[in-house]
């Protein structure tokens, strides 16, 4: 397989709601991270987009409905779907793309507009449920989240302080993310004593829905040095998916991302990626995924994030900065575009271009995480200097 | 966002706008669905209506599964025989929601659980309902046992549970 090179990314305002239409969105992302690239669309070969269920926009077939703006006409041009992990599923997708030498450029964009649904986007979610044996009995999202939050803090004995201190983290450090909707100085306290929306998940533990949308451009070794003498090499990728029958697991570990996470760190020649990689922008649409996720990326041990966390390891001047960019809790969740926010992040960062945002230490690794569907799929990237 | 960028996109929409710019057209779709239960489910709902909750069990892994399946997902071949497991079982997790399905709020919070079913192999649970206990006396491992329907109001149907209740 060929290396592939990150030469660009860009994105929008993470907001509630937005006045631009998803088509406008993916083209302010797009046209952002050609700039930042030095290239014209005409450059571009193939085009991935990505973008989560359509019964947000009410919009069949939203891939062809968002092509335009996403620059993919008269190209080879594929939607991919895989829940709140296609942010970083669309990446994955392009690479290999421009690793298996169909390509020589592919641009990567995610766009996300959950405003449209009334009366709450969270409704939506409700489609995505077993119409015979889950959704008559009222499911809602937030359910299998606190679900699973309450399984994980039962078996290793974690308290919602310390998970709360995940939240107060990001939404401290989107503060220096000039797109993010929810950034916030808040305390442990006010963690605690917000709304209660489906126990152990209260109204701060969670991420708000979101309208937004990110794009990276990928391009081989010799097609990247052209454009820029800063490329950022992707050197793992990985995916994995378990049943839909999320019941029928133990919901305290991961295993699906331990996978995920295997099949990229193989690929990036990593055997301990505490050690190997730098950074990580890990997938937090609540406040335990966060922690939940470094256990399953292998970057903590079974149970031990939130010591991590409570030890200041994961703070932009730790020793292993967490979410650098705010994360979904302080940027903001527009699903897919989320997880491409990430991909950015990683790029940014490791460019040294991340600013306020810039995390201490010199940085030469990161990795990007996303997950999604019924708590079933994790996707992994990594990328290098 | 990077250094070398000083402008971003976009326009937020403030509330107050929503009506007169915003929207363009409020629609509202009424979609109609007659879905198919499938093998498996269908006899797994016949048996709710019989009062029983029915496994299918493979003989190659000896997992008894719950939801049952025509297939086993791990082995990938067909499983083998019907099982009636119990109705009583423990409490794996869960959660006491203050949402509704459309992110309204409830007053009076409603407690869900995944219960493991006493027969079932490990780690295999479904998706239920609590009551007839406080929010604050909830607890995983607790044993709960379904409180059925009366026999002449089941449908065939998940809800023939109304809910497990502590034993």
């Amino acid at each position: 397989m060929r290396k592939v090179a990150v030469i660009g990314a860009g994105m929008t305002l993470f907001r509630r709601r937005m006045m631009e239409t998803g088509r406008e969105l993916s083209f302010e992302a797009t046209r952002m991270a050609l700039d930042s690239a030095g290239m014209e669309m005409k450059e571009v070969e193939g085009v991935v987009m990505g973008s989560a269920p359509d019964a947000f926009d009410g919009v069949h077939m939203k891939g062809e409905y968002l092509l335009e703006g996403a620059g993919g006409i008269n190209r080879p041009y594929t939607r991919v779907f895989v829940g709140g992990a296609t942010g970083v599923f669309v990446p994955i997708s392009a690479w290999w793309h421009v690793a298996s030498g169909l390509f020589d450029t592919c641009l990567a964009v995610a766009e996300e507009k959950m405003s449209p649904f009334l009366p709450h986007p969270q409704y939506a979610f409700w489609t995505i449920f077993d119409h015979t044996l889950e959704r008559p009995l009222g499911v809602n999202l937030l359910w299998i989240f606190s679900l699973e939050m309450r399984r994980y803090m039962e078996v290793h004995g974690i308290r919602e302080e310390d998970i709360a201190l995940v939240s107060v983290k990001n939404k401290g450090n989107a503060l220096d993310h000039p797109c993010s909707q929810v950034a916030a100085r808040i305390t442990v306290d006010d963690v605690m004593k917000s709304e209660p929306i489906c126990l152990p998940v209260k109204r701060l533990d969670v991420s708000p829905t979101s309208d937004g949308a990110a794009a990276v451009i990928l391009a081989s070794e010799d097609v990247a040095k052209k454009y820029t003498d800063e490329p950022v090499w992707i050197d793992g990728v990985g995916w994995n998916v378990d049943t839909q029958y999320w019941t029928n697991r133990d919901l305290y570990y991961p295993e699906y991302l331990e996978k995920a996470a295997r099949m990229a760190y193989k690929m990036a020649r990593i055997e301990n990626p505490r050690k190997q990689l730098d950074f990580a922008e890990v997938y937090d649409p609540f406040d335990y995924k966060e922690l939940h996720h470094l256990e399953g990326l292998l970057l903590a041990e079974k149970g031990k994030a939130a010591e991590m966390t409570k030890e200041g390891i994961t703070q932009r001047d730790g020793d292993f900065p967490v979410n650098p960019s705010g994360g979904l809790l302080g940027v903001g969740n527009p699903i897919a575009a989320a997880g491409m926010m990430k991909v950015c992040e990683v790029f940014w960062q490791l460019r040294g271009e991340a600013g306020k945002r810039q995390v201490k230490k010199e940085v030469k690794r990161g990795l990007a995480q996303a997950w999604g569907d019924l708590l079933q799929i994790g996707t992994v990237i990594t990328m290098r200097r | 966002m990077s250094v070398r960028i000083k402008d971003y996109p976009g326009r937020e929409v403030a509330i107050e706008e929503l009506k007169e710019r915003y929207v363009a057209k409020e629609y509202k779709a009424v979609l109609r669905y007659a879905w198919s239960s499938g093998v498996a489910i269908g006899s797994f709902l016949d048996g709710l209506k019989r009062g029983i909750i029915l496994g299918r069990r493979c003989n190659k892994c000896r997992r008894i599964l719950v939801p049952p399946r025509m297939y086993c997902e791990q082995c990938f071949r067909k499983t083998d025989s019907w099982v009636r497991v119990k109705d009583t079982g423990e409490v794996k997790t869960f959660s006491i929601s203050y949402v509704n399905v459309d992110a309204s709020r409830r007053r009076e919070p409603i407690i869900v659980a995944v219960v493991e079913l006493d027969g079932a192999s490990k780690d295999v649970g479904i998706l239920h309902i609590l009551g007839e206990v406080k929010p604050e006396k909830v607890r995983i491992g607790m044993h709960v046992k379904a409180v059925w329907k009366k026999e002449e109001e089941r449908k065939g149907a998940i809800t023939d549970i109304l809910y497990f209740k502590p034993r």
